[in-house]
């Protein structure tokens, strides 16, 4: 693990009018760490997460990321082309929608390739190459490569969105319930291909769910999220595990067995 | 030097859902566990055994005292260290036989248990020919070795467990229950593997109901009932 982290968040504050989204949230997160944020629908999760991606513009507070050059940036300070190329090249976003993530009319290939071009590749036999082997990573077969996303079942469309987004070998990645919606065994091979493939590429995650058998099975820390605010964070096992909120309790003892 | 030194610990429950009732659990607990040792902790169901062995590993949190372990050569308070090292504990310092082993869906039994392995940068061939190695000596027939173990009967998957817990070199190792599934040809695989531990230097701290294995394997046996709060009247 690295010595230094690669994103400082710092009493990040987020208010729509006079209605809070998200209130005093500090952390820090390593390179090679995957932070679950869990919590109802309206906890301001999803505000979070869009505040940390640089999406939407906190009230008050810092988000310090790390850049390749080492440099500490602010990146609500970073012009708007400096921001496009992070977003485009270190950073990765997979929406819950994947139409939201995806040019659902372009091909396969395209979506993929596009990540490439954006990072400067400008080699068509290595750009089809490369999205070849990232659509073999998330079992696509090859020959549909030239076929638009509109064409597949939910479940591809996640599995391509996932290939768009760590094609050019970003360093962190924020996700946002990246199996909801979709059926429980497409929802396994998702989860087992996302763990195998950010362990082995040694990414930083932040995954945004509802699911608390998404956290265990993907992060290593959680953060608890109740009316905007975070309630209980540490080791994943250990707040699941060992809750100690009223909430976190009632969370954790409101999963179904089966 | 002692591997393992637990001091003053103590535990509740709090459980908000039952309007707030406080169950405690241990306290003042004090033990050590010296490189080459296994220490049992002995006593009855509910006594609060497994609830120790899970604040050590880091998996409950601890109310009050220290769990000091030595990580590469230092003394390293786990119940105080902060998530990422408590990681690095477990990736390279404490190991732990769980009860039951937890599944993740598509992942073979041989990547399950060469996984530990994996985590430390061992190549991917030499950790899963290591994991073959101890799946065989748990006898464990090979046409399993690369389904998921979600659907072995409970004395495969505790194998599995046992594998992944024993494949790497952990200087502290954590056993519940490693025997309660096995037939008798595995327990005695399973003791002959805690005795090479100990020669090798191992602290083992385990809990075993089984007296037989118990017999076997135990140094020192600690009354964890010694640990019972005392409830103020």
């Amino acid at each position: 693990m690295s010595t230094e982290p690669l994103l400082r968040v710092e009493n990040l504050t987020k208010y729509y009018g006079t209605r809070l989204g998200c209130a005093d949230v500090s952390f820090e997160l390593w390179p090679g760490e995957v932070l679950a944020i869990v919590g109802e629908s309206g906890s301001g999760k999803t505000t979070l997460l869009n505040s940390l991606s640089a999406t939407l513009e906190p009230n008050s507070g810092h988000t310090l990321y790390r850049m390749r050059d080492e440099q500490w940036r602010n990146i609500y300070d970073l012009s708007e082309a400096e921001r496009r190329f992070l977003v485009r090249t270190d950073w990765g976003f997979v929406h819950q929608n994947p139409a939201d993530g995806l040019r659902m009319t372009v091909s396969a290939g395209a979506n993929v390739g596009e990540r490439l071009m954006a990072v400067g590749d400008r080699h068509y036999g290595h750009i089809r190459d490369t999205a070849l082997d990232w659509l073999g990573r998330v079992e696509i077969a090859a020959d549909r490569i030239d076929d638009q996303p509109r064409s597949f079942s939910g479940g591809m469309r996640q599995r391509l969105q996932i290939a768009r987004n760590l094609v050019a070998g970003p360093r962190l990645v924020f996700m946002d319930e990246p199996t909801g919606g979709l059926d429980v065994s497409v929802q396994a091979r998702l989860l087992d291909l996302l763990r195998g493939l950010v362990g082995e590429l040694g990414l930083a995650a932040i995954v945004v769910t509802h699911d608390l058998a998404v956290a265990r099975l993907l992060s290593h820390r959680m953060m608890v999220m109740k009316d905007g605010r975070v309630i209980e964070a540490g080791l994943t096992d250990r707040v699941l595990d060992d809750p100690r909120e009223p909430y976190t309790q009632l969370l954790v003892s409101s999963i179904l067995q089966v | 030097m002692t591997a393992l030194s637990v001091q003053n610990l103590s535990k509740t429950f709090t459980m908000h859902l039952r309007d707030g009732v406080v169950l405690p659990v241990v306290d003042n607990v004090n033990f050590h566990v010296q490189p080459g040792e296994c220490v049992v902790l002995g006593g009855p169901s509910g006594a609060g055994k497994s609830s120790i062995l899970k604040m050590v590993y880091g998996n409950y949190g601890v109310d009050a005292g220290s769990i000091v372990i030595q990580h590469h050569g230092q003394p390293v308070d786990l119940a105080t260290a902060d998530p990422r090292t408590v990681l690095t504990l477990r990736r390279d310092s404490i190991g732990y036989v769980s009860q039951f082993l937890r599944t993740v869906p598509r992942v073979s039994a041989l990547d399950v248990v060469a996984e530990p392995l994996v985590i430390r940068g061992v190549d991917k061939a030499e950790a899963q020919g290591r994991a073959r190695a101890l799946l065989a000596r748990l006898n464990l027939p090979e046409r399993l070795w690369s389904l998921p173990p979600a659907t072995f009967s409970g004395g495969e998957q505790q194998r599995v467990n046992i594998a992944r817990g024993f494949i790497t070199d952990h200087p502290v190792l954590l056993l519940d229950e490693p025997t309660a599934s096995l037939d008798a040809t595995n327990r005695a695989v399973v003791v002959a593997m805690i005795s090479e531990k100990k020669t090798a230097g191992v602290a083992l701290l385990g809990i075993f109901h089984d007296e037989d294995v118990r017999e076997q394997v135990a140094d020192r046996i600690i009354d964890v009932t010694a640990f019972a709060p005392r409830i103020a009247a």
